[in-house]
């Protein structure tokens, strides 16, 4: 998959830090509801960027990422609930908490391939509710209560919202989150990673010790995905174990595919791709029902399915993939042309 | 600034005193989501995802609204009732209704469904003092109007329901020795607390008390421990399925304990038949709403009402589902409260008509069983009667209990 051009994303990081100051301007557009969902969309980026780095980059499937994310929004809630600590440095916490997890369940799963380590994290994404159910852990985690927190606080007496600052919170851990894995990715290591996915057994036989990449690789996702439920558990302001139901891993999955796999830029397109269309699929089913007049009841998750299989039908390399080919066979189209014209200009000239 | 005699005397509407050109339109006051002619009212529901059964109670409210704009509106303005998914997942819950309070907004939320997912919103609700009124939970938070004075329940909660069977056991079984099943959850722990507390002294009368998992796919063994303690009373607190396998179980292995059902289960069609009408004779519930199935209310006239408006509105609509009964009632209780607040339709008036209910009677509650609220009293439905299987529905009996907990 091609990168980003640097310009574009030199262009884009400066809109997104710029286009929340219009607010006096334009309050109806850039309002505090609009920015809280920009940061929903960032956080379930981060949370796909994590999955990506595993399923993308390193070829191991899981389908239980959303228990990380679970891990990594409770150790913030618990940190900020019973030690009184501030949500920014919830972050590092859930990080390292989330990185051992990972490490831990990605020893197990060396022995496990495709369908079956797609299964056993199937399994944990399943058990991690219950287990934050668990009378033992009651106390901690508030069991099926949750636990309820504050919003994070403007800090420095800075003149921003509430919202306003959640969302540059997010941007500039999102941000750095990307540099951070754009630079992984580009080393040596992020080279290992590949060569493990394209094909295991030569990158063993160069001497890549393809066990230590791979548990080390399923922390590194983990914490990524942690970091993002830490940042969702202060966006959101309670966490219960019914936040992290299954449906959740099977999303950061399909904000995966549907953003592009193996792509860096895909990641982040699939995660506002998600929020994006999870919420415009009801408006488009009442839509459907009120002014088109349809009979029947078109539920929001029919439409949403069909959004993607037309999707998935027309870019089956994702969003980022998609558009790259695109941008590619329009080029190698206007290519030919300007040949022709330039062969035409020099008949005419001579 | 002087206080003449005029501005004194026009001062009698408060609106008056703070514009006195526009003196004119003083009694109409609005916040956002109400004008002359229409009222926003937004609410969340789970359509999707594991609780998405309880998806017809948001689509008999649509059905409820338009039957009253069809009528006509509440005081000639009509209702836009926006309802949204949240697939009962907390976060989605802080999404939509988000939506609803900042970019459609509504002039209140109602009936939200579901205990996790109002807690999600409870806070942000208050502080951003916009109506959350008749919340669909009977968790015993959401009437506490001193620390969150823009909440209100609309059920008897589990606690009081639960207090009541513990004094019904003490006073009418010899020598009670107790066995509970609970699912473990919010709604079970918040029954068994209520039990526990009803119990007071006594509460070494449980001999064993076992919990299931929601998702557990039977309650068998469960069951056949609460037998092997030789608990002579069965308190059962679980929803439909597991209710009707557990007294069905207790039948099988032959435990003929006295049976107390929570609410909860209480219907015929989703929990007596299952189980097996010979194997649920004299079970004791509690109720608090006529339930559709039952045949002493064939000739009520508001059950009558109920079944007009079903057919009309509702076409599709399980004649036999408690839960639309339920969508009625509350959906009426919000209409009353929408009434008495007249032109004056700010998020504060709201709310104090909200809390000024006195001996109200909505439709399809059991009789005798009224609706008042006050400033400090924040449950609207708090008595419960008694009932006992007989044959193949319930049968009414005692006096209707009001509770006192609050």
């Amino acid at each position: 998959m091609p990168a980003f051009p640097k310009k574009w994303l030199w262009a884009l990081l400066a809109a997104a830090f710029v286009v929340p100051l219009l607010h006096p301007l334009l309050p109806d557009v850039v309002s505090d509801y609009r920015l809280f969902l920009v940061s929903t969309m960032i956080i379930a980026a981060i949370a796909v960027l994590g999955l990506n780095l595993l399923t993308g980059f390193n070829g191991q499937i899981s389908l239980g990422h959303g228990a990380f994310y679970a891990v990594g929004a409770y150790t913030a809630a618990v940190l900020m609930d019973h030690l009184n600590m501030p949500y920014w440095a919830t972050l590092p916490s859930a990080a390292i908490v989330c990185f051992i997890v990972g490490y831990l369940f990605g020893l197990p799963a060396l022995k496990l391939e495709g369908h079956y380590l797609a299964l056993a994290t199937f399994a944990l994404a399943l058990a991690v509710p219950q287990i934050l159910k668990y009378k033992w852990l009651e106390g901690l985690t508030g069991g099926v209560q949750g636990i309820v927190l504050s919003k994070p606080e403007v800090p420095f007496g800075l003149p921003l919202t509430e919202d306003q600052w959640l969302y540059y919170y997010c941007l500039v851990v999102m941000v750095l989150l990307y540099w951070a894995a754009a630079n992984i990715l580009n080393s040596r290591s992020g080279r290992a990673m590949m060569a493990i996915r394209d094909q295991y057994m030569a990158a063993d036989t160069m001497g890549i010790d393809t066990a230590l990449y791979k548990t080390v690789t399923f922390g590194i996702s983990a914490a990524y995905t942690g970091i993002a439920g830490a940042l969702s558990a202060s966006a959101i302001a309670f966490v219960a174990p019914d936040s992290f139901n299954f449906f959740l891993s099977i999303k950061f999955l399909i904000g995966l595919v549907v953003g592009g796999i193996g792509s860096l830029a895909g990641s982040v397109v699939g995660g506002i791709f998600y929020v994006l269309v999870d919420n415009s699929a009801q408006a488009l089913s009442t839509f459907a029902k009120n002014d088109l007049g349809l009979q029947f009841d078109l539920s929001a998750y029919t439409v949403f399915g069909i959004l993607l299989i037309v999707l998935m039908y027309l870019m089956p390399m994702g969003i980022v993939g998609g558009v790259y080919y695109l941008a590619r066979s329009l080029y190698s189209m206007r290519k030919p042309q300007a040949k022709e014209q330039a062969a035409l200009k020099q008949r005419v000239s001579s | 600034m002087k206080t003449n005699r005029r501005s004194f005397v026009g001062g009698l509407s408060a609106a008056a005193v703070l514009s006195g050109s526009r003196a004119a339109f003083a009694q109409k006051k609005y916040d956002d989501g109400a004008t002359d002619k229409e009222i926003k009212i937004g609410h969340t529901n789970p359509y999707s995802g594991p609780a998405s059964s309880y998806g017809i109670i948001g689509k008999a409210e649509e059905a409820y609204w338009k039957s009253v704009n069809d009528r006509g509106g509440v005081n000639g303005r009509q209702i836009k009732f926006i309802t949204l998914d949240d697939g009962y997942s907390p976060p989605k819950t802080v999404e939509v209704v988000r939506q609803l309070v900042e970019q459609d907004k509504v002039l209140c939320t109602f009936n939200t469904l579901g205990t996790p997912t109002n807690t999600a919103i409870h806070k942000y609700m208050n502080q951003k003092k916009v109506p959350m009124l008749f919340v669909a939970t009977g968790a015993s938070k959401w009437g506490n109007p001193k620390e969150f004075p823009w909440t209100m329940g609309y059920q008897p909660d589990y606690h009081t329901e639960a207090v009541i069977y513990a004094k019904h056991i003490l006073a009418n079984v010899k020598d009670a020795k107790i066995g509970v099943l609970m699912q473990n959850d919010d709604y079970g722990k918040d029954y068994w607390d209520g039990f526990k507390e009803g119990l007071g002294k006594e509460v070494g009368r449980v001999a064993k008390h076992v919990t299931y998992e929601v998702t557990d796919p039977t309650v068998d063994s469960q069951v056949i421990q609460l037998k092997d303690s030789g608990a002579n009373v069965f308190f059962n607190i679980s929803i439909p399925k597991f209710a009707a396998q557990s007294m069905r179980k207790a039948a099988e292995i032959g435990w003929r304990p006295a049976q107390y059902l929570n609410n909860v289960s209480g219907q015929v069609t989703t929990t007596m038949k299952p189980a097996g009408f010979e194997n649920v004779q004299g079970v004791i519930t509690a109720a608090w709403l006529k339930d559709p199935t039952d045949k002493q209310w064939d000739d009520d006239a508001e059950m009558k009402t109920w079944r007009e408006w079903m057919a009309k509105y509702n076409p599709n609509g399980n004649l036999g589902d408690v839960n639309y009964v339920y969508a009625y009632s509350v959906s009426y209780l919000m209409e009353q409260t929408l009434k008495k607040c007249g032109d004056n339709l700010t998020h504060e008036n709201l709310m104090r008509q909200a809390a000024n209910h006195q001996k109200l009677r909505v439709p399809c509650l059991l009789p005798g069983i009224t609706v008042s609220t006050s400033p400090t009293d924040f449950y609207p439905v708090q008595a419960l009667q008694l009932q006992r299987f007989k044959g193949e529905t319930w049968e009414l009996f005692g006096e209707v209990m009001h509770a006192e907990s609050s």
